[in-house]
């Protein structure tokens, strides 16, 4: 029997390879147009939405999904990717919308206007800004720390074991668009860029910073749900200036400005855009501001709520935000 | 295990006397050695010195590769949709995964979760025995209660095609090198080699021709666990006994025939455990490949870090846990009862295809009978929410613990403390150390632990790390890699010791140990920030957590294999019980405590890299940046560093003897 078992084994290994060999000689099979095999047997009425790591995101996805689900009757699955992986899975139609983007302008150029594989899909109504932040306790004590120029008065105080002898400037995931060390060196501050490496470390360590009312200094942006708990203020750096800019796009390292306000953006798979379905007139309508996206994600970061349980609330409280958006029949 | 383990007699106490020569020869060929290399170095180093000065490696040894990798990384993305090898090859390979995924995922789906659960129950049972069905049934219960069970599939589906496919390649390229001669030279160190990397090293190549997603995570899954397979296969097959072979011969069997009746079923025993060790790679790699898009129960754990949500992830991880368990018990159990070759225990009925048509036609049974009780996928309501209370403690224990606590200081101030006392002394004297210098001591290590082969293996990978512009970085990595071993090595022989002293302590530890070693590293990653901050301690302590279990595990075997003869003869010498551990145990457990040592410093780089997301720096934070941003450059290289790191740490580490199972044991 463990004879014929283990023929049994090496022909189908065989079969296996021949069969492999005989899938690459025959027609073409595009890895770009593959969905996920855990997608939806139900047909076409089933979009893929991307969720990024931060919580705004997923509050904008849990709305959208729960509102795609119960009122235009669509499967929705949702992947988690980063954000420069995401433009890659949404040109290869692995995702159908993005519905946050802080902005990528080399992908912008590579995937909407070189290759067209990605359309925008307009503002999100959600202004982002990334800047730099004190704890309010902190600040309210030391008003003046609010100026960069100060700055340099309190990096003792900031002094950590990670930044030795300099103050800790805490940054967080490296997907995020960051100018920090740059920053740090042109403005000449006395300062280390410690990288948390994720945004769950560097929320853990901000909320046991607040927790025993120490200073700290981070990067970090708005809008964030972390603000209702810890409230914080921006320290203010160098203007922001289109010239600024144009040197930073030249040479990253000469960038000595604060970071823009940048109006959030989604962004579609080009074929999900063209497909004319009731899912796309929704999310190219969905639009809302950072109170209601604040209110879904309090309820999902800090009250411990499922996402879907905190859309769902929010639905039910809102009706007027989100009647706007349902397509026109 | 036969370097210092001369046979004990009675009388075992002269045995550190007879030790004596033998160390002394050791010391003496050591000094040869050593010696070689001070007159080497001593040429070297002036000239080195006058060329290059300063301690980092110097800039003009350097390759800078990140214009190629980024022309490549562009080319890749350029012609991903019309190229031939991406759309007739790759694409195909990446169809046929889906497909296959698709495939099991959908039976899953269609057994429902009473099919399911009563099917692999019955599996297990048919196996494995009834103890081992008993925890498949709860665990399979249990991850339904978590309202688990559609992750739960999913990562089942995916962990089928890929231990499928793991085996299958595995299998194929241990059979090659188990015939072939000259294979087995060439693949053995190359296997030997894919065992030691950490599997974050691999993600990125695959995600670049891959794209995020399930075909991606597969192939890296598959990537990592063929090895021991192929290992484990070309062994068993290489140690068949020659006399069988030679009276399969003398019976006028064709080389063919030789290997299916003879040599691949006394084998057998390898294959097995090869299978095992490959499914515990496979699980182990779950939540790291969530990070490109594998889905389920992985990619639960990660987004509930995200919001950082521990209890979340802890629902999610509990599943993965009791899977690792089950299947390793499953195949381990199976294992033993091949190599015992009673066949199956219980009635005649439940042998052969009467038992596995029985299995098929209850699982069908159950199947339908979820169906008709219509719940295909566990009812929603019977679900047990633990994220809350989880949370709850985890927030009640950082509270007592991080700072304040009366006497031994909070662990945040722990955590201070061993970055400034120890972390950072380490690392300011390694980057401090001159380049010439490390690799001196590396040379020095590799090569009295072992042979000048794996000497200058350990040297050129260091020497690549500088060639790549990376030393600095490597250093920070190596330095948190040595305070982790330290501790590590410290707490498992420690509790090792105690274990094997006591079997009811060992008893206790051992469903400890088995959580400890399946619990997906991300799970605790940030409970161990609320303890000890950001920065490199968290990172440490991640490391310390993951690479205890086999440490222990290593050295209470180790410690239990000693001649019992010559500890009572100790005894009964009037030695205390320290005495005998110091000056018996010890020392004759020396292979074993070497052994530990080499897979402790294997297991924790893995971690320290992980600790890259936990504020660790160094490399690793360096291929996450390279992972999240795709950029080639920045996380090939940091991979291809971390490669070299383990390589070296390995063959400093690694006794001139080969040890024969992989990271898991």
């Amino acid at each position: 029997m463990t004879r014929t078992r283990i023929k049994l084994v090496a022909t189908s290994a065989a079969t296996a390879g021949a069969l492999l060999l005989a899938l690459s000689a025959c027609g073409k099979a595009d890895m770009t147009k593959q969905a996920s095999p855990f997608a939806a047997a139900k047909g076409s009425k089933s979009v893929t939405l991307s969720v990024q790591t931060w919580v705004g995101a997923q509050s904008n996805v849990a709305v959208a999904k729960y509102l795609l689900e119960h009122q235009l009757g669509y499967h929705v699955d949702t992947v988690q990717v980063d954000e420069i992986p995401a433009w890659d899975a949404l040109s290869q139609g692995r995702v159908d919308a993005i519905l946050e983007d802080w902005g990528h302008p080399d992908q912008e150029k590579r995937y909407v206007q070189d290759k067209k594989t990605i359309t925008a899909g307009g503002g999100n109504g959600v202004t982002g800004h990334i800047g730099w932040w004190v704890p309010k306790y902190w600040a309210d004590a030391h008003p003046d720390v609010l100026n960069w120029k100060n700055l340099n008065k309190y990096a003792d105080q900031l002094r950590t074991s990670e930044s030795g002898s300099k103050g800790q400037l805490m940054d967080g995931s490296p997907s995020y668009v960051t100018n920090d060390k740059a920053l740090v060196k042109n403005l000449g501050l006395n300062y280390q860029v410690v990288f948390a490496g994720s945004e769950a470390a560097q929320i853990t360590q901000i909320q046991q910073f607040a927790k025993q009312k120490k200073p700290f200094l981070t990067y970090w942006y708005e809008p964030q749900w972390l603000f209702n708990q810890v409230p914080m203020v921006e320290v203010k750096l160098p203007k922001y200036t289109d010239a600024c800019a144009a040197k930073g796009t030249k040479d990253p390292q000469s960038i000595d400005c604060a970071y823009p306000t940048t109006p959030l953006q989604k962004y579609f798979n080009t074929d999900f855009a063209k497909s004319g379905s009731s899912a796309v007139a929704f999310l190219k309508n969905f639009s809302w501001d950072k109170k209601d996206q604040n209110e879904v994600s309090e309820m999902i970061a800090s009250n411990g709520l499922s996402a879907d349980e905190a859309a769902k609330r929010w639905v039910h409280e809102h009706p007027d935000v989100w009647k706007r958006w349902l397509p026109k029949k | 295990m036969s370097t210092a383990a001369p046979t004990t007699t009675p009388g075992a106490l002269g045995s550190a006397d007879r030790l004596g020569p033998a160390a002394a020869l050791l010391r003496r060929r050591g000094l040869a050695k050593l010696l070689l290399l001070a007159v080497a170095a001593a040429v070297l180093v002036p000239l080195v010195q006058a060329k290059w000065s300063g301690a980092a490696w110097p800039g003009a040894l350097t390759v800078d590769v990140s214009g190629p990798l980024g022309k490549t990384s562009d080319w890749i993305i350029n012609n991903r949709d019309s190229h031939w090898l991406f759309v007739y090859f790759l694409g195909h390979l990446s169809n046929a995964v889906v497909i296959s995924v698709r495939a099991v995922y959908l039976l899953l789906l269609a057994l429902g979760w009473t099919g399911v659960t009563a099917g692999l129950t019955l599996l297990a049972w048919r196996v494995a025995g009834l103890r081992i069905a008993a925890t498949a049934l709860v665990s399979f219960l249990v991850s339904g209660l978590l309202g688990m069970w559609i992750p739960t599939m999913q990562t089942l589906a995916l962990m089928v095609v890929a231990v499928a496919a793991s085996v299958a390649v595995g299998a194929l390229l241990g059979l090659a090198a188990g015939l072939s001669d000259r294979l087995f030279r060439i693949l053995r160190p190359v296997l030997d080699t894919m065992q030691v990397l950490p599997a974050f090293a691999y993600l990125l190549p695959v995600v670049l021709v891959f794209g995020i997603g399930v075909p991606a995570a597969l192939l890296a899954t598959v990537v990592y666990a063929a090895p021991p397979m192929a290992r484990l296969t070309a062994l068993g097959l290489r140690g068949a006994d020659a006399g069988v072979l030679e009276a399969a011969s003398s019976l006028g069997a064709t080389g063919r025939q030789r290997l299916l009746t003879a040599r691949l079923p006394l084998a057998r025993k390898e294959l097995l455990l090869g299978v095992n060790q490959t499914i515990m790679m496979a699980l182990s790699m779950v939540v790291i490949a969530s990070m490109i898009g594998a889905a389920g129960l992985g990619d639960r754990v990660y987004q509930a870090l995200a919001s950082v949500d521990v209890g979340s992830a802890l629902a999610a991880a509990i599943p993965i846990v009791l899977l690792a368990i089950v299947m390793d018990r499953t195949t381990a159990a199976a294992g033993e009862r091949l190599g015992a070759n009673t066949g199956a225990t219980g009635p005649t009925w439940l042998r052969g295809w009467p038992a596995w048509a029985g299995i098929a036609v209850l699982t069908a049974a159950f199947a339908l009978a979820g169906r008709l009780a219509g719940s295909a996928v566990w009812p929603s309501g019977a679900t047990v929410a633990i994220a809350r209370p989880v949370n709850d403690f985890k927030e009640w224990m950082v509270g007592h613990l991080y700072s304040g606590v009366p006497v031994v200081g909070g662990t945040a101030d722990w955590a201070a403390h061993f970055t400034n006392w120890v972390l950072n002394p380490l690392r300011n004297g390694l980057t401090a150390l001159p380049w010439y210098g490390v690799l001196l001591v590396v040379a020095a290590l590799a090569w009295l632990i072992g042979t000048w082969r794996t000497a200058l293996t350990a040297v050129l990978a260091m020497a690549a790390i500088g060639v790549l512009g990376v030393w600095n970085p490597s250093m920070d990595t190596l330095s948190q890699v040595l305070a982790a071993l330290v501790v590590t090595l410290a707490l498992g022989f420690g509790i090792g010791i105690l274990a094997a002293g006591s079997k009811r302590f060992e008893a206790l530890l051992r469903p400890v140990l088995d959580v400890m070693q399946t619990m997906p590293q991300f799970v605790y990653l940030i409970p161990v920030v609320a303890l000890f901050a950001v920065g490199r301690a968290p990172a440490v302590a991640a490391a310390v957590v993951y690479a205890l279990p086999a440490v222990i595990r290593i050295t209470t075997q180790g410690l239990r294999q000693v001649d019992p003869a010559a500890m009572e003869s100790a005894r009964s010498l009037g030695a205390t019980r320290w005495q005998t551990l110091r000056q018996v145990q010890l020392p004759l457990a020396r292979p074993a405590l070497l052994l530990a040592v080499n897979q402790g410093v294997v297991l924790v780089l893995a971690v320290v890299i992980i600790g890259g997301l936990v504020g660790g720096g160094a490399l690793g934070y360096d291929v996450v940046t390279g992972l999240s941003t795709g950029n080639l450059a920045l996380g090939l290289v940091s991979g291809v560093a971390i490669v070299c790191l383990g390589l070296m740490l390995d063959r400093v580490t690694q006794p001139t003897e080969r040890r024969t199972t992989g990271k898991g044991a």
